[in-house]
Order: C-alpha cells, then structure tokens, then sequence
C-alpha cells in the first residue's frame, strides 16, 4: 500500500496542478488522504470533549522502518489491572493514511497487562498517536514520528 | 485454507500474566487500491478479534485498513483456572474463523 | 616497437586483472545472507516462528502433505512418510538434474512431476497458493542445513548458463546481477540496502509483498527493474539462474521461510 498508493498520490497532485478540471474526476475515485485535522477529528470520536493528557501510556514503533507495509507497534500502560483501578482501552491513529484509525485494543482487569504488539501499515512518513482510557475516565496521549523510506527496486506487475 | 496460528503456554501458574501471540493468514484488502486497469479492488478486511477464557472475555481489539496482512496481535491475560481460551476472527464477507487452545494452571 | 610492447605489456596485464576483479565473486568468507542486515524488528519476524507469516503458508503445506489427491489417491506422506526426515536437506540440493528430463529441474518443478506421475493430479500453477505452500513446507525441512549443491556433472553446463546470464548486461539499463550483488552490495540504492542476493530463504515472505513468494517471483521482479523482458515461469533459463545462485550461495544456511523488506 505505501508504494503504489504513494506514486497515485503524486500522479493525482501532478494532474491537480495540470488540469483542475480533469484533475476533479480522479479526485472524486480516491478518498483524500487523512490529515492531522482528520486525525484529531478521529480521535476526538473517542474521547469526546474530555481532557488528554501527554504520558501513562507508551508507544513504541521504529523510529525508521524498511517497508510501511509492516511497521511493528507496541502500546503499553504500565501498571498493575485490578478491578478498581485499570486500563480500559488503548486507541492508535495516524495522520497520513486514507484513514486515520489504526487499531483500538479493549482489556479488562483478567488482561493482566495493558500491553499489545502488532504490526501496521504507514502509508508515509507520518505521526502515529496512542490514547489510552483509564478506569477512573482518564485519558492519556503519546506519540511518536516514523520516517517510512522509500524501496527501490518495487515489484512491477 | 484460512490457517490460523495461536501460541498459548500449555502450562502456568495460577496469577501468572502468560503472553499470549496470535497471527491469522488474511490479505486485510484496503478498499483504497486499484487494478492496474482504474478498478476500485473491495475492503476486505477482518474487523474484530476477541479472545475468551472459559467464554469471558479477557481481549478485543477493532481492526482497520490500517493493520498490515496477516494479522499478528500479542496480549497478554491472567492465569487463573485450567480451560480453554478461545479465539474469534471477524470481518468483511462473512469472514470467521474460531480457534482454541487449551492451558492447564496449577 | 619491441620497447613500446613490453612498456604496454604490464598495462595490458593490469587491465586484464581489472576485467577479472570486476568480475570476481564475492569470497566464500565474505559472503553472508540477507538476514544479516535485516532491521531487528523484520530480523525477530523471521525468527520467531508463531510471528512469521510465512509459518502459515507452511502449516498450509503440511495440510497438502497429508492430503490425498489425483486419481492414484495417494498423498505425498503415503509414499514420503515423515517429512522431517525424508525432506530434510531436499531444498538445500536443489535445483538437482533430473536423468529422464535431461535437465535440472527445482523443488517446485520436482513437487509438480510427483504431483503428475505418482498421484496423478494435475500440477499446480507457479505461485499458486498450494505450490507456495507445498514448497515452503518441503523447504523448511531443511531450514538450519547448509545449502548443499550437488557435485554432479551434468549440471555444469547448465549452472555456467546461468552464471553467464547473471554477468550479462541486459535491459534498457544494461545491467547484470553482478552488478549490484558482486560489486556493490551493502550500498543503498535509494531506501534499501543492496543484498548480496543468496537465495537462503525461499519461498519467503516479502514485507513489500504482504506475501510469500518464489525465488522466481524475486528474479522476475529483478529483471522488471533492469527494464529487461523477464522469463515465463518454470523457465530453463530461470532454473540455471536459481542453479548458480544456490551454487554461489554454497554452504549458507538455508532459512526457509525468511523475511525480506
């Protein structure tokens, strides 16, 4: 997806700046890619009008990945799960893909551990955005930019 | 030949949080690519996991576009009686696969 | 005259090692797979087998293995039993010559000829999914052996095919195999390293694919790239290639089913 789509992208800005009116009928095939709007749009779905605060929660990806096809993720919350006190769910979004939800993992105390490793896909280098919801109500934010290097020899079909 | 592969310790200890790692064959199809001819090519994704010990669920997780094929997830739960954690896989075109294992805790 | 002769002589030998060392393979010490410079996350991929993708095809594989099939109903464990004992090192002998055929052919040609002869099915597409999972099942048998060409005779003919295809320049950029795999590996090319491109891991699984793949998926890839016309599938000419490279990848262990960016 981070390839191909990639090259569509710049072949549909370069029809953009071409021809505006040509350019509208390849637009209108293609969603719009996310953007950091969208992103906030998307996670504010989530948590509504609440606060979020910056920490609690990790998020560990490459801070350079090979291919964007397969980028490996680990979030976690640190601390005990017990019944009065722990982390209800860790929600991931990005900025750049065509969608700016990525995954969002539910735990209950028997989870033991608020802790998930996972492998997404970037279509671009971009910001990726963990929030977690505690039990209490309260949301906590990281995040982390990954560069997504572009391959050179591409399959070609 | 939707294989599915789930790798559960046999044996823990009662309260041990045990890893649990989980990866199921799927093409997780976008639905924003095209054919090399302009046709859109459908979503076709698996859009939820959830794990149960002795049918309560322990994990889920909502999956988008965004998950790369063959979806791998590790998480974790707790120990706590002999039985059997089951897995379910859900998505785009009546996708399902169910999966089981079983753990003896001691 | 004579004088001008000798001073061109050492000149003339010069140029003549030139030609040789841009020729010259990569020294067996030298030599290492691709695993070596994978990033560590696609490095513990291919090492942990319930986090390899390709593991699925494989499982998909021992399926097929057990499974009768063709009008004789035998399955491949009928005649084969135990595949951890009667594949393992089969992958790392091939491609191996066949006496009727009078040529070498490679596991997934030798997996389609049982498949035709003994079980009288018909024989899988190249890169379908059963040939894929059948021979990454079959390969890793073999996975921790040292790839083990055979000293056979007959085969040399056909391996120097090979290795004079993989020094030939072709394509619209003119470009060998060695090129990039003898004389600049370990550089980048845009993004990615340059391999020195030993066949350890096939089929593997590509993390550009989001699949595994052939060894003739990858050198089809590599000749589009070249802009040269690539080979139909099961091609001879892809067969000497896959010969010389497993001959020059001697002693390597095989890792099947790697992980690759």
């Amino acid at each position: 997806m981070g390839d191909g789509r990639k090259s569509e992208t710049t072949r549909r800005r370069f029809m953009a700046g071409a021809s505006g009116v040509v350019a509208a009928g390849f637009v209108t095939l293609r969603p719009a890619q996310a953007t950091p709007e969208s992103m906030t749009a998307a996670i504010r779905q989530v948590t509504g009008e609440a606060k979020v605060q910056p920490g609690k929660v990790k998020l560990d990806v490459p801070p350079l990945v090979e291919n964007g096809s397969t980028v490996s993720l680990t979030v976690s919350v640190d601390g005990p799960m017990t019944a009065a006190n722990y982390c209800k769910s860790i929600h991931v979004f990005n900025e750049k893909n065509p969608q700016p939800n990525v995954a969002a993992f539910h735990f209950g105390p028997r989870t033991g551990r608020a802790r998930v490793s996972t492998r997404i896909r970037l279509a671009d280098t971009q910001t990726v955005v963990a929030i977690a919801r505690m039990s209490d109500g309260s949301l906590w934010s990281a995040k982390a930019e990954v560069i997504v290097t572009l391959a050179a020899c591409v399959e070609e079909l | 030949m939707a294989s599915a592969l789930v790798n559960v310790p046999k044996k823990a200890k009662r309260g041990d949080v045990i890893e649990i790692k989980t990866l199921i064959s799927h093409v997780m199809e976008t639905g924003f690519r095209h054919t090399t001819t302009g046709e859109p090519i459908p979503r076709d994704i698996i859009t939820s996991f959830v794990c149960t010990y002795n049918k309560e669920e322990i994990f889920r997780a909502d999956l988008y576009p965004a998950f790369a094929a063959n979806p791998f997830i590790v998480f974790s739960t707790v120990a706590t009686e002999s039985g059997t954690i089951e897995f379910v896989w859900q998505g785009d075109n009546w996708f399902s696969v169910t999966q089981s294992a079983r753990i003896v805790v001691e | 005259m004579t004088v001008g002769l000798k001073r061109l002589a050492p000149l003339a030998v010069l140029l003549a090692f030139a030609a040789i060392a841009a020729h010259a393979e990569i020294p067996l010490n030298e030599r290492r797979a691709g695993t070596a410079d994978l990033a560590p996350e696609t490095k513990a991929m291919q090492d942990d087998d319930s986090a390899n993708p390709g593991m699925l095809v494989v499982l998909d594989g021992e399926a097929l293995w057990k499974a009768k099939a063709g009008a004789a109903n035998q399955a491949c464990a009928d005649c084969h039993t135990d595949a951890r004992a009667s594949m393992k090192g089969v992958a790392a002998r091939h491609p191996a010559f066949d006496a009727r055929l009078g040529r070498p052919v490679n596991i997934e040609q030798r997996i389609n000829m049982c498949r035709v002869e003994r079980q009288q099915a018909t024989p899988f597409a190249y890169e379908s999914k059963e040939l894929l999972a059948l021979s990454a099942f079959v390969g890793n048998q073999s996975r921790g052996e040292p790839i083990a060409p055979p000293a056979d005779e007959r085969l040399t003919p056909f391996r120097n095919a090979g290795r004079d295809d993989y020094f030939r320049r072709q394509g619209q950029l003119n470009l060998s195999c060695a090129q990039c795999h003898d004389d600049n590996w370990g550089k980048r090319l845009a993004g990615s390293l340059i391999p020195q491109a030993h066949p350890t891991g096939y089929p593997l699984y590509r993390l550009e694919w989001q699949a595994v793949g052939s060894l003739q998926r990858r050198l089809r890839n590599c000749l589009v790239g070249m802009r040269a016309e690539a080979y139909d599938y099961g091609a001879p000419e892809y067969v000497a290639l896959e010969l010389y490279l497993m001959w020059r990848a001697r002693g390597l262990t095989v890792e099947i089913p790697a992980v690759r960016p």
